[in-house]
């Protein structure tokens, strides 16, 4: 297919359509709002269903009783609308119910503003609900990879029968890119009649299925926990995905970034360069799982004498890196957020004061 | 001569883990019925609430899905949305449906979402012990309201069916009750009605059942059940508040 000019929001919705999603719940919060827009239009259009919630704690649910069911659904929201939908998020990681979760990140904390931000990280790769659990966390540097991570997301949700999010940022919903969607992403539903409550009649059996995260006897709790930590397991062996920059030089600094962010720092590493000043990035494309022993492997090559991760936060990725680097090399903090993006100059600066 | 009264076959061989001579037992088996005579059990889908009904998937014998507290009517709503061809009950207490959840069965009432809602009023929170619920009568005790309910404090029991009723959007509201075996005939067969709004695609159907809690109450079975006719009933009146028939307000 040729490339179409799409702003990500409307992208990431399309991309859901693409990828056999037929259902979408959400309630609006900028800078996401224009997702719903689209699809309200376009899922009728395709015979699906589109429904906008009364909250973001309603949505949860939603999507959960929709998965449960055995359907394809997502939502969209952004950070204060993501931290209402935890409580579901936790649920349906316990249940096991494969749904797809876009966060555009904003400012925050509490009403913080509606510019980009990463100050999510946290809450995507740490929990935001209660209890134990993870999500597999995909971060996108710009639309076409919106799309693509989307496209995805369906089918490792699926694979997992666990919630994956799409963490992208208002500058990736807001701005418009040529995209393509790539049809060898698109999947078919897998079959769910082994667990999903989507009738007895649906699957001509006459045992019921129980979607539920209720485990009064700790023995069976303890069960659940190891079957979700097994997942979580298998993810960290089959599911990182990572982008290494300018990494075939004697690279005195490794830079560690994602997201919208990543593509500034490219900016200033292609900067450094002219000048004769060798620097690495390593981007993760998946925060969880956590690109553990590749950010390591970076990070130690010889010539590199510092790591610093430069984040739209107030240093949260940064904690990731240093745990991973082990001490072995000095890893700095760079960030900014309120919706400030740090320039390429800017970058320059701090990396230049690391050598 | 042959068995005149039989265990639904909606209904599991499981006991039930509910204090003894409390009501859920008598609508659990009203709604297995209602499922029966209906012949909808292989495409029906309940959601059980947080509360006293946690474990219902425990005794229903059909699908199952286990809400949040208070967010079983947002759930229902994601399952009848995307399979509109089956029949989705939820099950909640009055903490649940009328304290935490109070958003979700507003809203999906007002879109007129065609599931049935069963409700179980008792005046009280009975799996967490006793505490206060939006329903608790006025100078009731309970464990979080020890004097017994002020309103001065903290307003007066919500009447879920009447606020209900209000809304716009066509559906089926009423409230009975199971404390005589009356009642309990005139239950089955708004419960039975409820589902079959449901079935015939009409309408959003809400069923308000006034039951017991002789637990948190601490009364005995049957002073419970006179206390609930001579306190909650002046107060809870029985009956339809709404038919799709009616015409709106
Ligand atoms: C978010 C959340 N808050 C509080 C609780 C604790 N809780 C469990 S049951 C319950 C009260 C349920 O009362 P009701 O809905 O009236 O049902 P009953 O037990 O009387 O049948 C509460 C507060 C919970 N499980 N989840
Ligand atoms: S605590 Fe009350 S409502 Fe719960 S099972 Fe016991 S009697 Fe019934």
């Amino acid at each position: 297919m040729a490339k179409v000019l799409m702003k990500g929001n409307e992208a990431i919705g399309e991309a859901a359509i693409r990828a056999g999603c037929k259902n979408y719940f959400a309630y609006p919060i900028t800078p996401q709002s224009e997702v719903a827009e689209y699809l309200a239009k376009r899922l009728p259009e395709e015979g699906g269903c589109f429904l906008q919630g009364e909250s973001e704690v309603a949505v949860g649910y939603m999507i959960f009783g929709a998965a449960g069911a055995g359907e394809r659904v997502m939502t969209t929201s952004s950070s204060p609308g993501v931290s209402l939908m935890s409580e579901a998020i936790s649920y349906i990681a316990a249940a096991q119910c494969p749904a797809v979760f876009v966060n555009i990140m904003r400012g925050g904390p509490g009403l913080g503003g509606i510019l980009p931000s990463q100050g999510d990280y946290f809450q995507a790769t740490k929990g935001g609900g209660h209890g134990d659990y993870h999500l597999l966390v995909l971060a996108p540097d710009g639309v076409q990879e919106a799309v693509e991570m989307t496209m995805q997301a369906f089918t490792l949700a699926e694979k997992y029968r666990n919630p994956v999010m799409i963490l992208g940022d208002g500058m990736i919903g807001q701005m418009m890119e040529p995209v393509e969607f790539r049809d060898d992403l698109k999947s078919e539903p897998s079959n769910k009649d082994d667990w999903a409550s989507n009738g007895m009649a649906t699957r001509g059996s006459k045992k019921r299925n129980l979607v539920k995260s209720l485990f009064l006897d700790p023995t069976e709790l303890n069960k659940n926990n190891l079957i979700l930590k097994a997942k979580y397991e298998q993810m960290r062996k089959e599911e990182v995905q990572y982008e290494l920059y300018n990494e075939d030089t004697d690279y005195q600094v490794l830079i560690t970034s994602y997201g919208t962010m990543s593509r500034v720092c490219r900016t200033a590493i292609d900067m450094l360069k002219e000048e004769g000043i060798e620097v690495a990035m390593f981007r993760p494309k998946t925060l969880f799982p956590f690109p553990e022993k590749e950010v390591h492997d970076a990070a130690v090559k010889e010539s590199c004498k510092s790591v610093i991760s430069i984040e739209m936060s107030m240093g949260q990725m940064v904690e990731d890196v240093q745990r991973c680097v082990m001490g072995k090399r000095p890893v700095e903090f760079y960030g900014e957020c309120g919706g400030e993006i740090p320039t390429p100059e800017k970058i320059i600066e701090i990396v230049k004061g690391l050598i | 001569m042959g068995k005149t009264y039989t265990k639904p076959a909606a209904l599991t061989d499981n006991h039930t883990h509910y204090c003894p001579g409390c009501t859920h037992g008598i609508v659990h088996r009203l709604v297995a019925e209602a499922i029966d005579e209906l012949g909808i059990q292989d495409t029906t889908v309940g959601i059980a609430p947080v509360g006293c009904a946690v474990m219902a998937y425990n005794y229903f014998d059909c699908d199952f899905q286990e809400a949040a507290h208070g967010r079983a009517p947002a759930m229902a709503t994601g399952i009848k949305r995307v399979r509109p061809d089956l029949n989705v009950f939820t099950y909640q207490g009055d903490g649940d449906l009328a304290s935490i959840g109070m958003g979700e069965i507003m809203h999906a009432a007002n879109r007129g979402e065609k599931f049935t809602v069963i409700f179980i009023n008792n005046a009280i929170y009975g799996m967490t012990g006793g505490q206060m619920a939006p329903t608790t009568m006025p100078g009731q005790r309970a464990t979080t309201a020890p004097m017994g309910r002020d309103t001065a404090l903290t307003g007066m029991p919500l009447r879920m069916a009447n606020i209900l009723s209000q809304l716009v959007t066509p559906a089926y509201v009423t409230r009975q009750a199971v404390l005589k075996p009356q009642q309990v005939n005139k239950a089955k067969k708004a419960i039975k009605k409820a589902f079959q709004y449901q079935v015939d695609g009409t309408c959003f159907s809400f069923v308000e059942v006034i039951s017991t809690c002789p637990t948190n109450w601490g009364m005995t079975p049957l002073d419970a059940l006179k206390w609930a006719e001579d306190t909650l009933l002046p107060y809870y009146e029985l009956g339809d508040y709404k038919t799709p028939e009616d015409e709106p307000k």
